[in-house]
């Protein structure tokens, strides 16, 4: 039943969509898929650093076991057997998860996070965890406790961040998809400049139960993914209502692998697309690159050639977004991240005797902190001390409100919110690390969404100077659908347009292609 | 640590003759919720330390927390029975503050969208009723505890180590805020006592907590300021600790009025401090000073949705509400024709709803009284419980009044019968038959006794037939002692008259 007539390389480069096929016709083994990934991340990713932690015998092990049940004639789900890997703050039971930090060095967690379950539910085998930001917070994965990783299409380039892990695995063939999150665009972003499809779903749509908080109000999970459909496929298994997580929408999840399959057949007729203004528009191109602003108004052109109807909208508060983002998630970033103090889990510094307690918690705090999170624990707590917090957390919280507003006011007219999804291709590593405030503009087109709690997708729209340019497609709250309808057709239009997938002009893929 | 034994103290009278008291009382209630405030753990009291822990109370990387409906639903109670308004949307709140009995590095609470506010309770003291304004109740989680090791005071300075145990980590709180209560003058320390003690009363009868103030599910913070006579402003005030018994609420005031006028007398300044309250000696002594205050930068739980009870709801609850203390005591007191004073002796016994059962089981309100006022007050004192400690219950109360009444036994073998039944020999007339207790008829037996008395003390005879009748009450005693209090002494002195006066 199995077949050694596809090589490793060929397995890593077949997409979700197909290695389900494959691996359900019986045509390949899910031992074999795995094998394939684990030999190329033994391979590539000493350069690439994508992975913090990969278990090689536990993945072959629950890639065997998938083997065996579908041999002894199981009922298996049409996942079971694909490898899949986690940004590093999804939190899975025996196998240390950091979430990029020092602090949480050599925690092995006592549960698993419920995306994690609901994916090894449906069969996938966990090839690993990503690298990332500490604690989420970046946009370069340079903030990570650990290692550099770098973007497949440029070792000299960042991949993104936070989920930049994630995202160099998925885009250099070391992982067929991976789960990524996202408080201010980090999904969005590190798909957008590695070439991939990610998706930010609708605040609530799928459970937070066992992700490393970094800002509760807006941290979601979401898949990435080289195509639109196989992001679809993976929301449909992690969303859904979760009892353990009070934020949790208790709705039905659409069939979004159907809409992205029908998507792609391209009819956007009677599709209302927004252009926001304020995203790079007539008036607001400033620190937007002109490569991405062309690929934007490319994009957009094939869907106004789809059948798409095509207006400009203004958003005026979305001007006030960076600042109210960078209020609002360090002050809960500074309460969430107040548990690591040395007591329970993960690193204790001082505990020699000669320290009491407060100097062993702030001992512990300020060895196993990297600055990035420091200063954003700091910013937190001035902003919520008594006396500043209505000027600036209840402030900002306003601000929040009137951002909501513009997008239910555009929503009233359109179907979709369009915009570039970072105003930059991947910049080189190093470029930024000084200037936080440099970093903090990679957000500046996905904050809006994140702020209002809407889904939100990054589909390719093509290259600029030889690297991906992301589209970012926003819809109104539970109308992800919308999100993978739009996607599909873009990704489409622009696959047969050029001949091939984007990432198949990935150069260091050369190798990989099949 | 010291105690502050060494402060100087007023005398109290005097203390109240120039200075006027304002207290305020927050007090911690854990529910009897059969899980946690935020996760499924159990809230058993007494386990093995962190047993009864998981993920969310563990504060772990990751955890989510989601709230207890049945918490709430107490709170609304509470919050109805003392006559709040419930927020129609309110929402949790984090303190933030390090302490290591904190997993998360806050404590999930309530600020300033307190679940029940603007309520009131009125209390009784001698007959006078002093109305406790309620600021707001509100719901939080309880912290772990912390068992610090080595050291003199079980405090965390001067411990070798600490421990800390998480199995009430997360178990439900309701705090009780009230307003300022000026205007109660000398009766400050018995105001402040007798509104514990109704709002104890009140939960109880509400059946959310067990309001146990001695394993903690009842816990006190006690404030007072003291100022001058006449004085426009209040004092400054200081809030003593978890002060965990009835009494010790009453003395904490007291000794805080003594204390603080002492302060005053001398023209110092009443520091405002955290005091911590000593149960052997009835004092108070600094706790955390203000300078190490915290600034807890309160912010709305983002993890939590709002709390948004349905109107209908909170209807059906206030309609469902069990009748409360108050409404009982002044039911039960017409029912029973008994005095206040002698409701008040019921009440603070703990004696109400047991002479309440004693009497639905057919004995009448003065003996149900008399038995747990009297008999059963004594042998729960003696045996160092409360009266529902005794192994006694209120039906066998009732059967021991019954058999009295129907001459079966009289007062001192009631007596007998009961030792029988705190031994567990039974139920009263069983004891009364296994131990042959039941009044003795004009037997054989009994005839032979009184022949015997009168046999064997030919002077009293003499005396009484010399027209001293009052000595025969040494005949009577010596039948009585013969019979072992078995006979009816009514009976035995009629037999003695008829053997000795008439013939």
């Amino acid at each position: 039943m199995r077949s050694r007539a596809m090589s490793d390389v060929q397995l890593t480069t077949k997409d979700v969509a197909e290695l389900s096929r494959l691996l359900t016709a019986g045509d390949v083994s899910a031992v074999d898929v795995t094998r394939a990934h684990l030999d190329r991340i033994a391979a590539e990713d000493g350069g690439l650093g994508s992975y913090l932690h990969v278990d090689p015998d536990a993945a072959l092990a629950s890639a065997a076991a998938v083997d065996q049940a579908r041999s002894a004639g199981a009922e298996l789900g049409p996942l079971a057997g694909v490898p899949v890997a986690l940004k590093d703050l999804v939190v899975t039971e025996g196998v240390p998860t950091t979430s990029g930090s020092k602090i949480l060095e050599g925690w092995r967690p006592p549960y698993s996070a419920t995306i994690a379950s609901r994916l090894a539910d449906a069969g996938t085998v966990l090839l690993g965890k990503t690298n990332m930001d500490e604690f989420a917070m970046g946009s370069s994965t340079e903030n990570s406790a650990y290692q550099v990783t770098r973007n497949p299409w440029d070792p000299s380039r960042i991949p993104g961040g936070s989920s930049g892990g994630s995202s160099a695995a998925v885009a250099g063939h070391l992982a067929p998809w991976a789960i990524g999150t996202d408080t201010g665009g980090s999904i969005r972003q590190p798909a957008a400049v590695t070439g991939l499809v990610g998706h930010k779903p609708t605040y609530g749509a799928v459970s937070r139960y066992g992700l490393i908080a970094f800002s509760s109000s807006l941290d979601q999970a979401g898949p990435m993914a080289r195509t639109v459909l196989d992001a679809a496929l993976m929301h449909e298994v992690i969303a859904g209502y979760d009892p353990r997580d009070s934020t949790s929408i208790d709705a039905p999840v659409a069939p979004l692998a159907a809409v992205a399959r029908t998507g792609a057949e391209g009819d956007l007729r009677g599709v209302k697309v927004g252009v926001v203004r304020e995203l790079g528009g007539e008036g607001h191109t400033d620190g937007y690159e002109p490569g991405v602003l062309a690929r934007t108004r490319e994009a957009i052109e094939r869907l106004a050639a789809l059948g798409a109807d095509v207006v400009e909208v203004s958003c005026p508060s979305f001007d006030l977004a960076l600042p109210a983002y960078y209020l609002i998630a360090p002050s809960e970033a500074s309460s969430n991240l107040a548990r690591y103090e040395g007591m329970r889990f993960g690193l204790r510094v001082g505990d020699d005797g000669s320290h009491d307690l407060d100097e062993v918690m702030a001992l512990t705090r300020e060895q196993g902190f990297g600055p990035e999170v420091k200063r954003r624990i700091i910013l937190g707590t001035y902003a919520l001390s008594s006396g500043y917090y209505e000027a600036y957390y209840g402030q900002a919280q306003k601000v929040r409100t009137l951002i909501t507003r513009d997008f239910t006011a555009a929503f009233d007219g359109v179907d979709v919110l369009v915009s570039p999804t970072t105003p930059s291709v991947a910049f080189p590593l190093g470029a930024r690390v000084d200037d936080p405030l440099a970093m903090y503009a990679a957000d500046l087109c996905t904050l809006p969404a994140s702020l209002a709690g809407l889904p939100a997708i990054s589909v390719p729209s093509g290259l600029s100077d030889g690297l991906p340019v992301g589209l970012q497609i926003m819809a109104p709250a539970l109308a992800d659908d919308r999100c993978y309808r739009v996607a599909a057709a873009l990704e489409a239009v622009q696959d047969a347009a050029r001949g091939h997938r984007l990432l198949d002009e990935l150069p260091s893929a050369a190798g990989v292609r099949a | 640590m010291t105690t502050t034994t060494g402060d100087r103290l007023v005398e109290f009278d005097d203390v109240v003759a120039r200075y006027e008291p304002v207290i305020g009382l927050e007090t911690h209630v854990e529910l009897g919720t059969a899980s946690k405030m935020f996760c499924g753990c159990p809230t058993t009291f007494g386990a093995e330390p962190n047993t009864q822990t998981c993920p969310v109370c563990l504060g772990m990387p990751g955890s989510l927390p989601v709230a207890n409906a049945a918490a709430i639903e107490a709170t609304i109670r509470i919050g109805l029975a003392l006559g709040c308004r419930i927020a129609s949307w309110c929402r949790f709140a984090r303190k933030n503050y390090f302490y290591p009995d904190i997993p998360k590095g806050f404590q999930t609470s309530q600020y300033d969208e307190p679940l029940c506010t603007a309520g009131h309770l009125d209390v009784e003291v001698d007959g006078e009723t002093y109305r406790v304004e309620i600021e707001r109740v509100h719901l939080e989680e309880d912290t772990g505890k912390n068992l610090h090791v080595g050291g003199a005071t079980g405090r965390i300075h001067g411990a070798d180590h600490s421990l800390v145990d998480f199995n009430r980590a997360g178990i439900p709180l309701v705090e009780i805020v009230t307003r300022p209560v000026p205007g109660v003058g000398a009766r400050a320390p018995e105001v402040a006592r007798a509104y514990v003690a109704e709002l104890r009363d009140i939960v109880q009868a509400l059946g959310v907590s067990d309001v146990r103030m001695e394993q903690g599910s009842l816990r006190c913070d006690v404030n007072t300021s003291l100022a001058p006579v006449g004085s426009l402003e209040w004092g400054t005030r200081t809030e003593t600790k978890n002060v965990n018994s009835l009494r010790s609420v009453e003395r904490a005031v007291r000794f805080e009025m003594r204390r603080q006028a002492a302060v005053l007398d001398d023209g110092g300044r009443v520091l405002q401090e955290t005091r911590h309250f000593h149960e052997e000696t009835g004092s108070t002594s600094p706790g955390r000073s203000k300078e190490e205050a915290t600034d807890y930068r309160y912010f709305p739980e983002p993890d939590l949705v709002p709390i948004a009870p349905d109107a209908e709801w909170v209807e059906k609850l206030r309609v469902d509400l069990p009748e409360l203390p108050a409404a009982r005591r002044a039911r039960l007191q017409q029912e029973w024709g008994l005095p206040a004073t002698e409701m008040t002796w019921l009440v603070n016994a703990g004696a109400l709803g047991l002479v309440e059962e004693t009497v639905a089981a057919g004995a009448s309100p003065a003996e149900a009284r008399k038995w747990w006022l009297g008999e059963l007050a004594r042998r729960a004192n003696d045996a160092g419980v409360d009266l529902t400690g005794l192994a006694v219950t209120p039906a066998q109360v009732a059967e021991l009044t019954r058999l009295v009444a129907e001459g079966t036994i009289n007062d001192k073998l009631a007596r007998q019968a009961l030792d029988g039944v705190l031994a567990g020999e039974g139920g009263p007339a069983q004891v009364v038959e296994a131990r042959g207790l039941a009044v003795m008829g004009e037997s054989d037996e009994l005839v032979a006794a009184v022949d015997a008395a009168i046999a064997g003390a030919p002077d009293v005879v003499a005396k009484v037939q010399a027209g001293k009748v009052q000595a025969l009450g040494a005949l009577v005693g010596a039948v009585m002692k013969t019979t072992r209090g078995k006979a009816d002494a009514a009976t035995v002195k009629r037999m003695l008259e008829e053997r000795i006066v008439v013939s």
